[in-house]
């Protein structure tokens, strides 16, 4: 049965994966077809599908990866990721959903930390192989509006 | 803060003096002159305004406004300010109304914007209420022209602008009905804060010069090499403009190699490239075209990925730009898959637009010091010109001749 517990862990790994800069590491929380989307309250109120990070498969979060370490142009910056706690809305052996808040502060190369997003996690994960991953992770942010760029996932 | 004619302006469109990006009084008068002035403001897509009744509320530049569409089918716009005491009529973003009323005093409006109800205008038990001689149809908040153009919806607060047809001029209408060529659903909202002034970003938009140095993405997967086929179309206005381009693959490019540009980057490749393969839906080849219209509006096509996109002004240094990403109301499953994903090309966090976040936000921060010194934009020499070939900073010259215009200063 995955638990609390399990998810708590999975959520203090993948935080410290990114705020670490381990972003190369940060794809393997997913499972290999997983979709993983970056919105806000009001697209998904109004059923709105689009995202300013849209994926269905785990190679493309490598290769987005992949394009912020190799192509794209941005200031030097580093996430805070604080997670609430997962609010557990099923669960058994092999599966489980979960709603879990963020709060994400953005600390950039000049020293300054302003809060950057807070939202929620609309999580549906999977066991494979004794191992807890991401089959879905919709970043559903409280705000509508982002500041200058967003670089790092959420 | 000064007046836009005390600052110093070459005699040449090549230079920009640096006052013009932070400064309350220019901001101030662009306000009046440029937004409130003789020119066509985006609204929002007629599509979001689907029955009778339907309103969104946006701005001109600062100026808040309300968009609804009455039950004779047209649509109609007007400031939206309460004429009593100048407070916001409708609060929320959209929704559905029979009439407007504000909150304060509940003063009321029909979906014309004409002031139809004063709270206890007669006052009460014969106490109180307005002056016998007051008159609603000589109060009201202002109204906007309106102008639906391809279900664009534009608003002017000038009796003087030509219609919206003209504005746009023959090529940039044509080049509008190529993209907007049915109807249209939206599929995505999203606002980027931008840390600089408003010119910085449209000047951005029409940079055909800076697509291909600064978004290495674009430039890996020959997107956008500046030697494809190509050009600049710049209207009579010089203020409206479309940058374009098609892949061709028969005209392998060494030009960046031979330079050795940051830009050109072999080891790069993808491991999921679906991003990319869009479908075949334009005959005419081309896989980019940027369309800006005069002051604040822009329509991209990239591949498959549709979006609008309009300024809004937040201060003398700040400002933000509004994303609505769309699809064809005849769209395919599998065409608005494709769709969603090219969305990963644009907006905040997109690999070729998210540069465009921060670069306006280099330059505000750079010019800091440099009231009295001008930007050079002499790309492609001196002219204000369509042409093939994008290595050229002629439609940013082209805003600068419009912008200066309505400002009042000789060019």
């Amino acid at each position: 049965m995955i638990d609390l517990l399990n998810l708590m862990a999975f959520h203090a790994a993948y935080a410290e994966t990114i705020d670490s800069d381990r972003l190369e590491q940060w794809p393997d929380f997913f499972a290999p077809d997983a979709h993983y989307r970056i919105t806000h309250v009001e697209n998904e109120q109004q059923g709105l599908p689009a995202g300013i990070v849209w994926a269905d498969s785990r190679a493309m979060l490598e290769d987005r990866v992949a394009a912020l370490r190799e192509a794209n142009i941005y200031e030097r910056q580093r996430y805070r990721h604080l997670l609430g706690v997962p609010l557990l809305e099923a669960a058994d052996e092999h599966s489980a959903r979960a709603s879990t808040p963020f709060m994400v502060a953005r600390i950039m190369a000049h020293g300054e930390t302003q809060l950057f997003a807070t939202g929620v996690y609309r999580d549906r994960f999977v066991r494979v192989d004794g191992k807890l991953l991401l089959a879905e992770r919709v970043a559903v942010c409280d705000s509508t509006v982002t500041d200058t760029l967003m670089a790092l996932p959420l | 803060m000064s007046d836009v004619q005390a600052i110093h302006w070459a005699d040449r469109l090549t230079r920009v003096p640096y006052a013009v990006y932070a400064d309350d009084g220019v901001h101030a008068q662009e306000q009046d002159r440029v937004f409130r002035g003789a020119t066509w403001n985006y609204l929002c897509l007629d599509a979001e305004l689907p029955e009778d009744g339907s309103y969104r509320t946006t701005h001109v530049g600062e100026t808040p406004v309300v968009v609804v569409r009455d039950a004779d089918g047209e649509v109609y716009a007007f400031e939206n300010r309460c004429a009593h005491r100048g407070a916001l009529i409708a609060l929320e973003k959209s929704g559905k109304a029979e009439s407007f009323q504000c909150v304060y005093h509940a003063w009321s409006y029909n979906r014309q914007g004409d002031l139809t109800g004063v709270a206890f205008e007669k006052g009460v038990k014969g106490q109180g209420g307005m002056p016998p001689d007051f008159c609603k149809e000589e109060h009201g908040p202002r109204k906007l022209r309106v102008a639906v153009y391809c279900g664009l919806v534009f608003g002017s607060f000038s009796d003087d602008v030509p219609p919206i047809e003209e504005y746009l001029g023959e090529d940039i209408c044509a080049r509008i009905e190529r993209v907007l060529h049915k109807p249209v659903k939206v599929i995505g909202r999203f606002t980027q804060a931008l840390p600089n002034d408003w010119k910085l970003y449209v000047e951005n938009v029409r940079d055909s010069y800076h697509a291909s140095l600064l978004h290495l993405f674009f430039t890996t997967f020959e997107l956008n090499r500046l030697s494809q086929k190509g050009g600049v179309i710049v209207d009579e206005s010089g203020g409206n403009h479309v940058s374009y381009s098609m892949i061709d693959p028969a005209a392998k490019d060494e030009s960046y190699k031979e330079q050795g540009l940051r830009s050109d980057h072999d080891r790069y490749r993808l491991k999921d490239p679906s991003v990319l393969a869009g479908f075949d839906e334009w005959p005419d080849g081309i896989t980019l075209q940027i369309l800006s219209v005069f002051p604040g509006f822009v329509l991209q096509q990239i591949q498959n990925c549709l979006a609008v996109r309009q300024v809004v002004t937040k201060g003398k240094d700040r400002s933000e730009l509004h994303w609505v990403y769309l699809g064809f109301e005849d769209d395919t499953p599998e065409q608005l898959r494709m769709r969603l994903k090219q969305c990963n090309l644009v907006g905040p966090a997109g690999f070729i637009s998210m540069e465009d976040g921060a670069v306006g936000g280099f330059v505000q921060r750079g010019i800091a010091g440099a009231r009295d010194q001008q930007a050079v934009v002499a790309m492609g020499g001196d002219v204000v010109a369509s042409g093939e070939g994008r290595a050229t900073e002629t439609s940013v010259r082209g805003f600068w001749k419009a912008y200066r215009q309505h400002m009042g200063v000789a060019a």
